[in-house]
């Protein structure tokens, strides 16, 4: 069952368009938000919403690389090495993360607390290099600064408690 | 959020017009623009007739920031005045090309003036509604333009009657998920309407059948963001700022290997060599100068001794490159061009959409056979070969992302034709010991 928030927003959302069926990605991107992957009820959802076919919500699913069809970590380090940030040593905090975590590219944690992405340029190629946890920005990053990101972080989950979702 | 800080240290050099507000406190407010001259061009601009406003744009020389470099103007008067059918304003936010981060400032710290400028866009072709497409990673500006919107509306800038003009403009952003290609304007619009974001043919251009198959002016971030500027001072002085059929200021983002990276406003024509030097303050560790990307990673790599170039779109163009997006990458003496070429290919491999075989197997099989030569498995004639397949992708797609991964290739294999040469003669890469050479 989809929250009756994340209703309101699909509502709002649909809202600004003549043609309903511009609001598919929009929907999927806050409805994975908050459910954490693009789920199959969230496909029935989505293209109840908005008055297609679910085959239709899948083939913008498969196109664009934000949406993903499984769960994933709690906390997503997207490492951009991409020119501005490869030039700087983006590969080597690709690399740091990967060793650090124990995992590679578009792999989770057995805690399913972390995952891992190489990801193209994310806009902070003056702050190479950089990454982004989820939607947040980290820039100008050394291997120390990763330690101790991941660190805060680990901290943050515990403080938390131990729920998946955002 | 970052602070202004991460995006530039500032030059005294700088000529800020777009830029003017960044860095005062909560400058992303309203009452902070409206203090600064806030939507006065709006003002302005509605006691003007629709065909002034196109006209004092055309003549500022303002021409598109995205990358193809159109003037402004000009695009604006392509919209049919008489259509019956709704006509629509597409501000693409999409900024994704790599080495670009100057749109992310523009939304950051002035999300009015962008809205201002979209509105006047509006009002100057006939358009009711106008949608911000923001590439989905950057939410946290997407909810910034949300709150601006909301107190743009709330002060009577957005919605019905503005200012008892009696025109009517609405405004949402619209978030992608992830896809260069929809930065293309084509893709755009699909993906806005919901599709995948392949492009369209073209004709008929977006100006006569865009949005919804409605007339639509799509325009970049930054070149929205200069049209109040543009009414203020007016398109005279305006144009003065840069060079001839180049006018105003731009937003050159300086990465890679230099002391001071950052997102600097400079004058349309600033010389490269003095933005290399003394704007970002030289090179890292004062090492030696090897290559400059003008524009972003779709435009031919210049050689060291090609940048005493006026950086306009004009200059960039005789000397067979491009302005592109303001993305100024400096690559210094240790870096591996053969991987540079690989790197910038795995990008375009990744990112293209597939509509169009060339650049579908172009881009996948360059970046195959790149990977390989790079890490000492390189045959005599892959050089060649690369180049034939590079110029089997220019021209032969629907957009121009095919053109975009085989220009860089193409110039890296002209102007750095020794480096492959060194890597068949060791069987290896040669700069592999300095870190930046090694996969
Ligand atoms: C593959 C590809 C990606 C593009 N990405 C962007 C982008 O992220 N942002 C942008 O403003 N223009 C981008 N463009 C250029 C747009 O197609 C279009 O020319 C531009 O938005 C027009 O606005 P302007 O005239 O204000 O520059 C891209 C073009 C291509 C071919
Ligand atoms: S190249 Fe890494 S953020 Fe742009």
């Amino acid at each position: 069952m989809l929250s009756e928030s994340l209703k309101a927003k699909f509502e709002e959302i649909i809202a600004r368009y003549p043609l309903k069926r511009s609001a598919i990605v929009p929907l999927l991107m806050f409805g994975q938000d908050e459910i954490g992957y693009v789920s199959d009820e969230l496909i029935e959802e989505v293209a109840r919403a908005v008055g297609v076919p679910a085959i239709e919500v899948i083939e913008d699913v498969g196109y664009y690389s934000m949406l993903h069809r499984q769960p994933i970590g709690k906390y997503n380090l997207q490492v951009c090495t991409n020119v501005s940030c490869m030039l700087r040593g983006g590969e080597a905090i690709f690399a740091h993360c990967s060793k650090r975590l124990g995992i590679g590219h578009k792999q989770t944690t057995p805690d399913g607390l972390f995952s891992l992405e190489e990801v193209e340029c994310i806009g902070a190629c003056c702050g190479a290099p950089a990454m982004q946890v989820n939607y947040d920005y980290y820039e100008n990053l050394t291997p120390a600064k990763v330690d101790q990101l991941i660190d805060q972080l680990r901290e943050a989950h515990r403080n938390l408690g131990s729920g998946t979702g955002e | 959020m970052p602070d202004y800080q991460s995006y530039a240290q500032g030059s005294p050099l700088e000529v800020k017009v777009i830029s003017k507000r960044f860095g005062l406190p909560n400058s992303a407010s309203i009452d902070v623009f409206l203090a600064h001259e806030g939507y006065q061009a709006l003002v302005k601009a509605l006691k003007m007739t629709p065909e002034e406003v196109i006209n004092e744009v055309k003549n500022s020389g303002l021409r598109g920031r995205g990358g193809a470099g159109f003037n402004t103007g000009m695009k604006w008067s392509f919209v049919p005045r008489q259509s019956p059918k709704p006509k629509y304003v597409v501000c693409n936010a999409d900024e994704s090309e790599p080495a670009t981060c100057k749109d992310r400032p523009l939304m950051e710290y002035d999300p009015h003036q962008l809205i201002e400028g979209i509105i006047i866009a509006g009002y100057a072709i006939g358009s009711h509604q106008g949608y911000i497409y923001i590439r989905g990673e950057y939410r946290y500006l997407m909810e910034i333009l949300d709150r601006a919107i909301a107190e743009a509306y709330q002060r009577g800038y957005l919605g019905k009657n503005i200012l008892g003009s009696g025109f009517d403009f609405d405004l949402a952003t619209h978030t992608g998920a992830g896809a260069y290609e929809c930065g293309e304007e084509t893709a755009l619009l699909n993906s806005l309407e919901g599709l995948r974001g392949y492009p369209r043919v073209k004709p008929p251009f977006p100006a006569v059948v865009g949005l919804y198959g409605c007339p639509t002016v799509v325009n970049n971030v930054e070149t929205l963001s200069n049209v109040p500027a543009i009414l203020l001072m007016g398109a005279e002085a305006y144009a003065k700022l840069g060079t001839p059929k180049n006018g105003g200021t731009r937003l050159f983002c300086l990465s890679g290997h230099i002391n001071r990276p950052g997102v600097y406003e400079l004058p349309m024509g600033f010389p490269l060599r003095r933005m290399i030097e003394e704007v970002g303050g030289g090179l890292r560790g004062g090492k030696k100068l090897k290559a400059v990307i003008p524009g972003g990673s779709s435009c031919p790599v210049l050689s060291a001794d090609q940048i005493d170039v006026p950086m306009d779109f004009d200059s960039l163009a005789k000397i067979g490159s491009m302005l592109g997006s303001g993305g100024v990458v400096v690559i210094d003496e240790d870096t591996c061009m053969v991987k540079l070429a690989w790197r910038i290919m795995k990008f375009y491999a990744h990112e293209s959409c597939g509509w169009c075989i060339p650049c579908r197997e172009g881009t996948a099989w360059l970046q195959a056979l790149l990977a390989r030569f790079h890490s000492g498995g390189g045959l005599p004639q892959d050089p060649d070969t690369a180049l034939d397949a590079s110029y089997n992708m220019l021209g032969k797609t629907l957009c121009p992302l095919g053109d975009a991964a085989a220009l860089p290739m193409i110039s890296i294999l002209k102007k750095f034709h020794h480096e492959f040469e060194e890597h068949l003669k060791l069987g290896k890469c040669p700069f592999e010991k300095n870190g930046t050479g090694a996969f």
